[in-house]
């Protein structure tokens, strides 16, 4: 637990080296970024001349670049101009998470710089998905971001979101509240991203809610070397038969630390929840959390962490908690940390690959956690991002 | 293409194999009996080249070339194959991939998979659920992808149901070339304890291995015979 106090001593201290976004320049349109930068955020997720996304939000620094969505059924705004429009959110605006919760909660309330604001209408059901990119442009800047999604009654939505830097810079701080709701039997597919750079802080808070028969499905993947990340989405099954998924694909090479899990509150009958991890340590330090609180009568949740530690250096911590606060709960959990099976690579290389072949094809399976809904390209990239962090050690 | 000559084999400081030779020609199938642990499986473990099996003395050649210390993958690739008796489960690694890899990127396996009825498997992961049977069928799949020119089967047949012993029996003559009656060039050794195998590949040779020691060579089917009339006890003491 030492580690946990280290990162919240130092909050302060965090928040003291980088420069408020609001005080550096922004760029005014997309024509500003070079091709550099957009192959950038081609490989977080975000393409911009994808014909398959139905809307983009980017926000670069703390200026909103773009913001255009093609569908009526669904509104996108940067959040700053939402809150002016429906009189501050006030049934979702900080409802899910305390302000005061720590210094990175307390500062963006304080200095928000911008964050989107998405809703899908009752009934609004979106085959394309919808992409968000929190971008930040210049060394040493912290970005304070704040994010709220509604899918109303009986819609469907999926979004990407992209959070990464430039390509040329080192260092920075991205703070991001994500508030979402889903509705009665509306669903929220929401697949992040995270391509960071070696000297990177990054401390995601979200929470989100679900109710009666609604579904919460949470793809996470960051592949690439960061200073520090902690997050622990939490996700309220709040109405009976809701259902909430995690899946996340972490990969920590040597110097980055990443401290990040998730929770289900199964909080209403019937509900089902699930997290699956995937993490795999070249050197650096990964904390995998997963916790299941239940709290209702018939529920069914399932907890799963798979570490692979490639490299004699490295921490993986697995931290699976089962909750039970009522007898009628069928809830369990399987968490595996080792290296890969000797007799593994030994069946691939009796089949003719080399020893190397035989680590990057288990190497590979052990990512493959299903996405769903994930669009080709961006699966065809984060197998590319796969093969060259293997690569690459 | 085999020739094995007085070859000593520690496993785990462990003396196994005490001296064998063996010859395998091209076109040949030969097969293994024995006791439980009397090394039959480290012979094969040790021609194919899996660590842990440690060759203290003696040469084993294969198609002209000394392997005695050859890395596994480097025999795989020169033409040697072996079926597993009980492969690892590769997690995220679907079986349509696996017969890729093994086929150097060729659709072979995955056309032999449909056309023995496997094809609901391509896309599950390797080995993860799968019974007896099916792990069978996924290992000759993959060697008829691969294609080896000699081929060490450990048990084929075990764990396999009756009416899926002709499939299996079907696969193996296709890998050994058993429909070529002449310039067949593939080469098998198959061990087996319950000989059903026999009755659906044809062998040319048999051998018994009792304590690491190859103690008897002849006619298969009579040698199977004679074990099941009398036990390995028979062969023990036929040995002086």
């Amino acid at each position: 637990m030492s580690v946990l106090n280290t990162i919240q001593t130092n909050e302060e201290e965090i928040l003291k080296r980088f420069k408020p976004a609001d005080q550096v320049d922004t760029v005014k349109d997309l024509t500003e970024l070079d091709n550099e930068e957009i192959l950038r955020l081609k490989k977080t997720g975000v393409d911009l001349d994808a014909k398959n996304r139905l809307g983009t939000f980017l926000q670069t620094n703390c200026g909103v670049v773009s913001c255009s969505c093609d569908i009526q059924g669904v509104e996108m705004l940067p959040i700053t101009e939402a809150l002016k429009k429906y009189d501050g959110l006030k049934d979702y605006y900080w409802k899910l998470i305390d302000p005061d919760k720590d210094a990175f909660t307390r500062e963006t309330k304080e200095h928000l710089d911008n964050g989107y604001f998405i809703r899908a209408k009752k009934g609004e059901k979106v085959i394309y998905p919808l992409q968000t990119c929190l971008y930040i442009r210049n060394d040493n800047v912290a970005q304070r971001v704040h994010n709220i999604v509604v899918a109303e009654e009986g819609s469907e939505l999926h979004i990407i979101t992209g959070c990464t830097t430039h390509p040329h810079l080192t260092s920075g701080l991205h703070i991001g509240i994500s508030e979402f709701y889903v509705k009665k039997g509306a669903k929220l597919i929401f697949t992040m991203v995270h391509n960071w750079a070696e000297d990177v802080y990054v401390r995601p808070r979200t929470t989100i809610s679900v109710e009666e028969g609604g579904t919460f499905l949470s793809n996470y993947v960051s592949l690439k070397g960061v200073k520090s990340v902690q997050a622990f989405p939490t996700c309220i099954l709040k109405g009976r038969g809701a259902i909430a998924r995690f899946n996340s694909v972490i990969v920590a090479p040597e110097g980055s630390h990443i401290d990040t899990g998730s929770r289900i509150i199964l909080d209403a009958p019937e509900t089902r929840g699930e997290i699956i991890s995937r993490t795999i340590s070249y050197g650096g330090h990964i904390i995998a959390r997963g916790h299941l609180i239940g709290k209702a009568p018939d529920i069914k949740a399932h907890l799963e962490c798979q570490g692979l530690m490639l490299a004699e250096k490295g921490v993986i911590h697995a931290i699976p908690e089962l909750e039970a606060h009522v007898a009628d709960v069928d809830m369990s959990h399987e968490a595996a940390v080792g290296k890969i099976a000797k007799e593994e690579i030994e069946y691939l290389m009796a089949r003719g690959l080399s020893e190397e072949d035989a680590t990057s094809t288990i190497v590979r399976g052990f990512l493959n956690v299903k996405i769903e809904g994930l669009p080709k390209e961006l699966d065809e990239e984060l197998q590319k991002a796969v093969e060259e962090c293997h690569k690459g050690m | 293409m085999l020739h094995i000559e007085d070859l000593w084999v520690d496993v785990h400081g462990k003396e196994v194999l005490k001296g064998i030779d063996l010859h395998i020609g091209k076109g040949e199938t030969h097969c293994l009996f024995g006791r439980n642990g009397s090394g039959k499986t480290t012979l094969l473990m040790t021609i194919m080249g899996f660590d842990g099996y440690k060759v203290k003395h003696g040469k084993i050649t294969f198609k002209g070339e000394d392997i005695t210390y050859m890395p596994l993958n480097e025999r795989a690739k020169l033409g040697l194959g072996l079926s597993f008796q009980r492969p690892p489960t590769l997690r995220g690694v679907k079986l349509r991939d696996m017969l890729r890899l093994c086929g150097n990127g060729s659709d072979v396996g995955v056309q032999l998979a449909i056309e023995y009825g496997f094809e609901g498997f391509l896309d599950r992961e390797v080995n993860l659920g799968f019974s007896g049977g099916e792990i069978k069928k996924s290992e000759l799949l993959q060697l008829l992808s691969q294609n080896p020119d000699l081929t060490l089967l450990d048990e084929p047949e075990s764990g396999v149901d009756v009416e899926n012993l002709n499939v299996i029996g079907d696969m193996i003559r296709r890998l050994l070339e058993k429909d070529k009656h002449r310039n067949r060039t593939k080469s098998g050794l198959i061990i087996t304890h319950t000989g059903f195998i026999l009755n659906y590949v044809t062998a040319d040779r048999g051998h018994v291995m009792l304590d690491g020691k190859l103690v008897c060579h002849g006619n298969p089917i009579d040698i199977f015979e004679r074990i099941q009339q009398n036990g390995y006890e028979e062969c023990a003491k036929c040995q002086f």
